[in-house]
């Protein structure tokens, strides 16, 4: 009788230890991801270059070559140029690449993600983006580019607040850059 | 060094289990059932799934203010089914971690068993992309974190030309579509996970996909307890525009997460696909040379189908004829399903010790212990026991050193499986008086290595399964001890019992004459 009531004991305390393993571990301890007092600026866009080259015109006897149905004067190149672009923080520089269009025939767009947890507080943004690459360009490296030649340019002083998130994006339309807090 | 990682795990998880058996028999035994009772918690996960499903909203508002009607306004039942969900849930990763890690340790991924732990593998990305994914669709805090950082981790491999994570850039960029794509994979992928824990029993005869009743009941008493006094709750609603400091993260599921803020992405990949491939491969490390296989021997076959009833691996399958003999059918053995366990042999009409007209060979036997060689070594080991308390051991090679138990009045026989031996060696052993009595032992009950052997045993003694054992067999000089690799004494003690109820019974008798060893033809060299 005494070895049944130890067994039962036995048994509660087994399941006991069970669901206090699981209950436990199923949401503790708490993880910290990021400290207080920290904020983030997340830099991402998908933008397509400008064409490598510029259209030409196909010569007569270029159009006669083709079949009936695909004789278009105007030829334009495909693949495009690369993105370059530069981000500084109160004129230090945070971050800088040149992103290469996605697609086996560089056609497709540049797009990039990154994030930067900062402390919160005021800073001044600058970000310039160029993207007029020609297919002879030799540039792998984006500090060998002079302030003027890039295409879009844009500075500002924000404030960020512990916790926030500014995305800075790119939306052509929108003639360039867009903060968003 | 493998081989004493696997000694160790195998000793520890013995301890664990043995504690376990003394609390609440192996009926009771988790670790027995760790397979089944993962089913029982996919079972658990799927029934509260479908109610949560009902009042769930798809929606960057909705679907919080869903699950918070579930937990909040409705606390008694669906904040129940939630709760449920999350902890049967946990429970699932804990029975499959444990069980990977007891069918390693024991060595039970080798061989033939390679199939069923090469298909687990894709179980577990399974498991976790169903998890990951159920916390996503809560989208409080916990589920923006954990957007976020997958969307990230994905991003890395070289196949999606727009970042995933550019969804979960802010408010503005969060669609409601997500919400409905979400819930369908929540679905999908269980129903891809169900199909998989198919597949992976489907070389077991017989598999157990159902705990037994009392460890169900108390197992989900358990979760229904702990879903009353601790119910699973979310934390702050997700918004985009903020970070997230702080995470109550569900370490069954996420626990590699933190390693995403310290490690590079492609780090986790390189380690989460070295695990994955190094888990497919394992099987085959270090190669092995596998034991021999069963052999039909179609003379003596008569096609009778007991072999490929009994078989736990589902290695024999029974085709018509290929001979002359007028039976319909024999025996075929696959040798990449055969376990070498002998419990076919065992249950084979042909394989009887008392057949003297022609030469033991049964319709289906071992190589490396033929069913003659039992019988010889039967008869020589008798030959050497004295006293009026003789015993033959029979013992599975997966249960205790049994050369231990050996003594004047004890002689052993070690075979692969105790199902290995026909009943009709027991009748034997009794009525030719080779000894007062038989003592067969082995695994550990409900954890036979090689499944069914216990269960095949008990009932052909039983008479409950053919070939049972005689009925004037006389069952009190017959014992059972199913202790398992760590029971050795109480091996010792029931064996040192059941000698001091043979001498209590006195000599074999037939027809009230004692039956003397020498009056029989197996004394001969038979």
């Amino acid at each position: 009788m005494m070895t049944r009531v130890l067994q039962y004991i036995g048994q509660v305390v087994a399941y006991g230890g069970f669901i206090i393993f699981v209950g436990y571990l199923s949401a503790a301890p708490a993880y910290v991801h990021l400290q207080p007092g920290q904020a983030q600026i997340k830099l991402s866009f998908s933008h397509a270059g400008k064409p490598v080259s510029e259209c030409r015109e196909r010569s007569d006897e270029e159009l006669a070559r083709l079949a009936p149905n695909m004789r278009v004067r105007k030829v334009c190149p495909r693949e495009r140029s690369g993105v370059a672009v530069v981000l500084e923080v109160d004129d230090k520089l945070l971050y800088s690449d040149i992103l290469q269009p996605s697609g086996l025939k560089k056609d497709g767009t540049s797009t990039t993600y990154r994030k930067f947890t900062v402390k919160a507080g005021k800073y001044k943004i600058k970000i310039k983006l160029k993207d007029d690459f020609r297919k002879s360009t030799t540039i792998k490296d984006v500090s060998k580019l002079n302030a003027g030649d890039f295409n879009y340019t844009y500075s500002r002083k924000v404030y960020l607040g512990a916790g926030k998130i500014m995305v800075i994006d790119f939306n052509k339309e929108a003639d360039g850059f867009v903060f968003s807090f | 060094m493998l081989e004493r990682t696997q000694r160790s795990g195998r000793r520890l998880f013995e301890w664990v289990e043995a504690g376990f058996n003394r609390i609440g028999g192996h009926r009771w035994n988790p670790f027995y059932q760790l397979g089944a009772l993962s089913f029982f918690f996919f079972w658990i996960i799927t029934v509260s799934g479908l109610y949560l499903y009902i009042f769930f909203r798809t929606g960057t508002t909705a679907a919080y203010e869903s699950v918070e009607y579930l937990t909040i306004d409705q606390w008694y039942l669906g904040g129940v089914m939630r709760s449920l969900h999350r902890y049967a849930s946990d429970a699932f990763v804990v029975t499959i971690v444990l069980h990977i890690l007891r069918e390693f340790f024991i060595g039970r991924y080798r061989y033939f068993r390679w199939f069923s732990w090469v298909t687990g593998v894709p179980l577990l990305w399974l498991t976790f992309a169903a998890g990951i994914g159920g916390y996503w669709l809560v989208w409080d805090s916990l589920a923006q974190y954990i957007a976020i950082t997958t969307a990230e981790w994905l991003d890395w491999l070289p196949f999606l030309t727009d970042p995933i994570a550019r969804n979960f850039l802010n408010q503005a960029s969060m669609s409601d579509r997500f919400f409905s794509l979400l819930s369908f994979l929540h679905i999908a992928i269980p129903l891809f996970l169900l199909l998989g824990m198919w597949i992976h029993i489907q070389r077991m005869t017989l598999p157990r996909s159902n705990p037994t009743r009392i460890l169900a009941v108390g197992t989900i008493s358990a979760l229904l307890v702990l879903s009353f006094i601790l119910p699973a709750t979310s934390q702050e609603p997700a918004n985009l525009d903020n970070l997230v400091f702080t995470v109550n993260l569900d370490w069954f599921y996420l626990n590699f997460y933190p390693l995403l803020d310290k490690w590079s992405a492609g780090s986790i990949w390189a380690l989460v696909f070295g695990v994955t491939l190094l888990l497919v491969v394992m099987p085959w490390l270090p190669p092995h040379k596998p034991e021999p296989v069963a052999v039909v021997d179609l003379e003596n076959c008569n096609g009778c189908g007991r072999c490929f009833d009994d078989c736990p691996f589902g290695a024999v399958d029974m085709f018509p004829r290929t001979d002359n003999l007028p039976f319909s059918h024999e025996a075929v053995v696959d040798s990449a399903l055969c376990a070498s366990c002998g419990i076919c042999v065992g249950s084979c009409p042909t394989a009887t010790p008392f057949r003297r007209a022609t030469a033991l060979v049964p319709g289906i036997d071992m190589p490396q212990l033929k069913i003659a060689d039992i019988r010889d070594k039967t008869v020589q080991a008798a030959e050497k026991l004295t006293g009026h308390d003789r015993v033959i051991v029979y013992g599975c090679r997966n249960g205790t050193d049994i050369n231990r138990l050996q003594g004047s009045g004890v002689a052993v026989i070690s075979l692969p499986c105790i199902s290995a031996l026909p009943p009709s060696f027991i009748d034997f052993v009794i009525a030719r008086g080779h000894a007062e009595g038989v003592f067969l032992t082995g695994c550990q009950q409900g954890d036979c290595y090689y499944r069914l052997g216990i269960d095949w045993t008990e009932q052909r003694i039983a008479g409950l399964r053919d070939p049972a054992l005689r009925k004037k067999v006389p069952r009190e000089r017959v014992a059972t001890c199913w202790s398992g690799p760590v029971g050795f004494a109480r091996q010792k003690a029931e064996l040192v019992s059941f000698r001091a109820q043979l001498l209590e019974m006195g000599p074999n008798r037939r027809n009230g004459a004692i039956i003397n060893k020498t009056d029989t033809p197996d004394s001969k060299g038979g």
